[in-house]
């Protein structure tokens, strides 16, 4: 065993008292039920009284958002996309692929983020607004994670161009926290605006630099060389071909004039604009005294490099990170979960960014898909667990299962168990048999998905538990076709013998739309077969085709399709045809009939103690032998006569 | 085909349908009825597509329809349709039919009628009663006819308690759905691939005529009556076959019309053809010469079988899938008077005829619900998403 990476949290069950009850517990797959017992934990006399309910405790709560079901479907079709880019596809385009993917995974966590501000701002009580409020904050958390990540793993921006994803970064989210809290800077308030051009944003403080000109005139000539110099700073641009080495040259250039400034004491008589000089030399302290404007430490690490080292090489991000980190926090408090996780992106960690992810976030999707989505990128493959299968796998089955213990999301985890090589598919096997069936178009589709993926074990299984709830309610048709598309030959034989309880009970069939049209799924079983094939004699029958008729009952007692205990019925269906006018059985046919009907007599079982009700039975079927005997040797009479004489003439 | 707009809506949709606009008038559809399944909660809801003016937060106008009302819904919603204007039927899992009120003043719903025990099963040998779902109602004002996984098909009234009339054991199978022939003419088609035509003036339980698919009993799940031709009628089946019927004749389909198959590599190297059930068809009523189905599969196709189809090789144009389609010959036409024919029924030409395109991006989970009226068309799916274009005969 790994040791813990932090103690479990506790999870503590409204009503029930751990202290003094002894509990117990049982898993499901994706909960766990818990009750008290009866037993005290100390003083055996003392009856405490029991809470009478068993508690359902479900894991992932997250799959219970409203909100966020429409984070799981959306991404759902993403990560299905995903599964199917062609593995061939490689280099450049490969790579423009998967960051479109990554845009949008992240598009629709900002779609739900938006929604749950809504719902946060609109919530009537202030518990559920607070709590839609925090969902925001992990959302918004979970999208920069997923940003960060996407610029060092995914993109692999090289030195440059990185610094200019990581300025979109920032940009991206301080301006989210910007409008999420309202707390927008006041643009009329120049002692605020530095944390514009903090971004890069050196357009929008040049402007408030000319406003502020206006108001005073005597500063007008500082903020005027201020200005030209935020406007000579060299920036790379996505479309400009410079290289690398002539932008550091040039920033190089720019950033002595700066000193130069700052050293001929131009802004000295303003200590504001002096500081702005100071920031743009990239001055920590100078920096860190406009903390409370930087929101974060990473604002704080994004600000320095863009002013001291706009051409940060990704191996020495982590160094940069860590100094920003501590110098911004300055002992003061600890890290944060978050602040663990993004400094180990900075240090291309990925599995312990994974790691943090799984223990501070609430639900497995994030890790879930961004791990799926890395190891799209190539980076996962060494990696393997000590148990069961990678960590990919690891992490999509166990959202898979959060899917399937959820009442409605339980089909998006399919897909999700198609994907992982392994142990998805007995892990589905066993989920797939959990679904609750409470109508024939649920159950259709959940066949549909075992059909498809040729798991038979539980088509047959599905089947079955469909045509034994038909028999149940019964729909005896209904049990037939399903035991047919099962092809449960036992079950089958079972529905067959129910219909045929029910003609010697009524003296007509049911469901005839049904068995008249078997077809040749009637050789599912010999009883079936039987059913099907009485079915037709008796259609025969009415059709007045008497010969036909005759010839197929007695092949149906002469190939022992026909279960013993139906021959008398069978024998007794063919007196009618021995009392036509015309001889329809041939003596030969005769002779068969005669002995099936002394084998059927003979091998009758010695009864015991005979009531009144049995004697009477017997009468019955005494009586109906001797008919049958007397029938019989009539029409024997009646053939020979007639094949004798056909014959001699 | 104009832009197609989607909403998640964080419930599997099961049904959706067009609120019909008032006869005569030039309005064109704005507002839909959706039924939710599979949740622990279950919802009808009504929707609007009308133009709110709303902006949304890129200043762009956004395309997608807006909730007006909704009303929670005992079971899932099995089948769903307008009986007027203001009232929709809806039919439940749990075997209960309810009519709801919408109130456009204060945009609420209402129930106004119901039937609680509308379809049930009875065990063997003892009176007690479970419920079966309904799984199909048909609408034409004040009748209601309503199939179920009983067999059963009840008559109702709007304005009766009671049902008027009611044929316990119609089928021995499930009943799947059903659509007016002629009224009081029912159709309904079952899980062993019959299609029954039942005439409510007869007295019995027995149907007036039975057509069937040769043999091999796939279930029928769906069914549509040409617009204007009663006797030519479209079904759609568990294996993706598009059947279309003409019910004055023979006992046989007339034309099969494969197109819901599709091979999937879900599993390296083993190709699979997909069983792709087809949910619903519908022709559409002012165009009958288009048709449109969706299936299991997640996909959603447009039949386009008018003749001015100026290209044919722009046929299957969206996502590259391969869909085949076939088209047999079965029953004889030679007396049929060629002026008379459908372009649905005339099997000699179909094959160069019909052009099917599919007309959502990307499928996953199935395509449970549409409906078609005028140049509008709404589906729903159980990636819990709504689609909706204005624009279909763009």
């Amino acid at each position: 065993m790994e040791e813990l990476d932090g103690d479990p949290a506790v999870t503590l069950i409204p009503g029930v008292n751990s202290k003094k009850k002894q509990m117990c517990f049982d898993w499901g797959p994706g909960e766990m039920l818990v009750c008290e017992t009866s037993f005290n934990k100390k003083e055996k006399s003392k009856l405490v009284p029991n809470c009478p309910f068993i508690f359902i405790i479900r894991k992932d709560e997250d799959v219970y958002s409203q909100i966020l079901r429409k984070l799981f479907n959306e991404s759902h079709g993403i990560f299905v996309g995903l599964q199917r880019i062609e593995e061939e596809l490689t280099g450049k385009s490969r790579k423009a692929q998967l960051v479109r993917v990554s845009k949008n995974y992240r598009s629709v966590i900002r779609a739900c983020m938006e929604e749950m501000h809504q719902v946060a701002i609109a919530a009537k009580d202030p518990a559920s607004g607070r709590q839609f409020s925090s969902q925001v904050s992990i959302l918004s958390a979970m999208e920069l994670i997923w940003n960060l990540c996407e610029i060092l793993f995914i993109e692999v921006a090289p030195a440059g161009p990185l610094l200019l994803h990581l300025l979109d970064w920032v940009r991206l989210h301080v301006c989210e926290v910007d409008s999420l809290s309202a707390d927008v800077l006041g643009s009329e308030n120049p002692s605020k605006h530095e944390s514009f051009w903090n971004l890069g944003r050196l357009d929008e403080a040049r402007q408030m630099l000319s406003k502020e000109a206006d108001t005073s005139p005597t500063s007008a000539g500082m903020c005027r060389t201020l200005g030209d110099l935020m406007r000579t700073m060299p920036i790379l641009s996505p479309g400009n071909t410079q290289t690398l080495t002539e932008l550091e040259l040039k920033w190089q250039h720019w950033h002595e004039e700066c000193e130069r400034h700052l050293q001929d004491g131009t802004f000295t008589s303003s200590p504001h604009l002096e500081t702005l000089c100071k920031i743009m030399l990239g001055d920590e302290a100078a920096l860190l005294e406009q903390k409370e404007l930087l929101n974060n430490w990473y604002h704080f690490l994004v600000t320095r490099l863009l002013y001291s080292h706009p051409t940060v090489k990704p191996m020495d991000l982590h160094l940069y990170a860590q100094s920003s980190l501590d110098l911004f926090l300055g002992g003061e408090s600890s890290p944060e979960p978050l602040d663990n996780i993004l400094m180990a992106a900075f240090e291309f960690d990925i599995h312990q960014v994974i790691k943090e992810c799984s223990i501070a976030l609430s639900n497995w999707w994030f890790v879930a898909h961004l791990t799926d989505l890395l190891d799209h990128c190539k980076l996962l493959q060494s990696h393997n667990l000590y148990f069961g299968s990678n960590m990919r796998e690891f992490l999509l089955l166990e959202y898979a299962s959060g899917l399937f213990a959820h009442h409605s999301l339980w089909q998006l985890g399919v897909d999700y168990f198609d994907y992982c090589p392994e142990l998805g598919r007995v892990s589905l096997e066993l989920h797939i048999e959990r679904i609750p069936l409470n109508t024939e178009q649920k159950a259709l589709k959940v066949l549909r998905i075992c059909e498809q993926r040729q798991m038979t074990e539980q088509v047959r299984s599905i089947c079955k538990i469909l045509a034994m709830k038909a028999v149940r309610n019964n729909r005896l048709g209904s049990a037939l076709s399903w035991s047919i598309r099962a092809k449960d030959a036992a079950f089958a034989t079972l529905v067959s013998d129910r219909f045929l309880m029910d003609y010697c009970d009524r003296g007509c069939f049911s469901d005839l739309d049904l068995i008249d049209n078997l077809g040749p799924a009637m050789m599912l079983s010999d009883r079936l077969t039987f059913l099907g094939k009485y079915r037709e004699f008796h259609r025969l029958y009415g059709e007045k085709r008497f010969v036909d008729a005759a010839s197929l009952l007695l092949s149906l007692m002469t190939s022992q399709i026909a279960p013993r205990s139906f021959w008398m019925t069978l024998l007794t269906d063919a007196l009618p045809l021995l009392e036509q006018k015309q001889v329809i059985f041939s003596a030969e046919q005769t002779y068969e009939l005669m002995r099936c009907l002394e084998d059927l007599t003979a091998g009758r079982p010695v009864r015991g103690e005979p009531d009144a009700q049995r004697l009477q039975d017997d009468d019955i079927e005494t009586t109906k032998v001797e008919m049958l005997r007397l029938a019989l040797a009539r029409n024997l009479a009646r053939a020979i006569i007639r094949e004798g004489s056909l014959e001699g003439s | 085909m104009g832009e197609i707009y989607a909403k998640f809506v964080s419930q599997k949709i099961s049904k959706t349908r067009w609120r019909p606009v008032p006869p005569g008038s030039l309005q064109t559809a704005e507002t839909f009825a959706t039924g939710s399944w599979d949740n622990e909660e279950n919802y009808v809801s009504l929707w609007s597509i009308g133009d709110f003016g709303n902006l949304d937060s890129d200043g762009g106008f956004e395309g997608d329809h807006q909730l007006l009302c909704d009303i929670r819904h005992h079971g899932d919603v099995m089948d769903l349709q307008f009986f007027d204007q203001e009232r929709i039927v809806a039919a439940s899992s749990t075997g209960c039919v309810t009519i709801f009120l919408h109130h456009p003043n204060n945009q609420t719903l209402s129930v106004n009628q119901q039937w609680t025990t509308a379809h049930y099963h009875t065990g063997p040998g003892s009176p007690s009663y479970s419920s079966a779902p309904c799984t199909g109602i048909v609408c034409d004002n004040p009748e209601i006819v309503t199939v179920g996984e009983d067999g059963r098909i009840n008559l109702f009234r709007a304005d009766h308690k009671e049902a008027v009339r009611t044929i316990n054991n119609a089928d021995s199978s499930t009943l799947h759905a059903v659509t007016f022939l002629r009224t009081p003419e029912i159709l309904t088609v079952n899980s062993i691939g019959q299609l029954k035509i039942w005439d409510f003036r007869q007295q019995g339980n027995e149907p007036s005529q039975i057509l069937s698919l040769t043999g091999d009993r796939v279930p029928l799940h769906c069914v549509d009556r040409h617009p204007s031709q009663q006797h030519v009628v479209a079904t759609g089946g568990q294996d993706g076959m598009l059947s279309i019927w003409d019910v004055r004749q023979g006992t046989m389909p007339v034309s099969l019309l494969k197109a819901h198959e599709a091979e999937t590599n879900l599993h390296r190297n083993k190709l699979l053809r997909s069983y792709l059930l087809v949910w619903e068809v519908h022709f559409h009523p002012s165009n009958p010469d288009h048709l449109f189905t969706c299936s299991e599969d997640g996909s959603l196709w447009h039949w386009d079988a008018s003749t001015d189809v100026p290209e044919k090789s722009s046929l299957f144009h969206q996502g590259g899938r391969t869909s085949t389609f076939l088209s047999h010959s079965i029953s004889n036409q030679a007396n049929v008077q060629q002026s008379l024919i459908s372009s649905w029924l005339s099997t000699d030409t179909t094959k160069d005829r019909i052009e099917i395109t599919s007309l959502l991006p990307s499928r996953t989970l199935s395509v449970n619900s549409l409906d078609v009226l005028g140049p509008c068309l709404v589906c729903g799916t159980d990636a819990e998403a709504i689609y909706v274009t204005r624009q279909l005969f763009v």
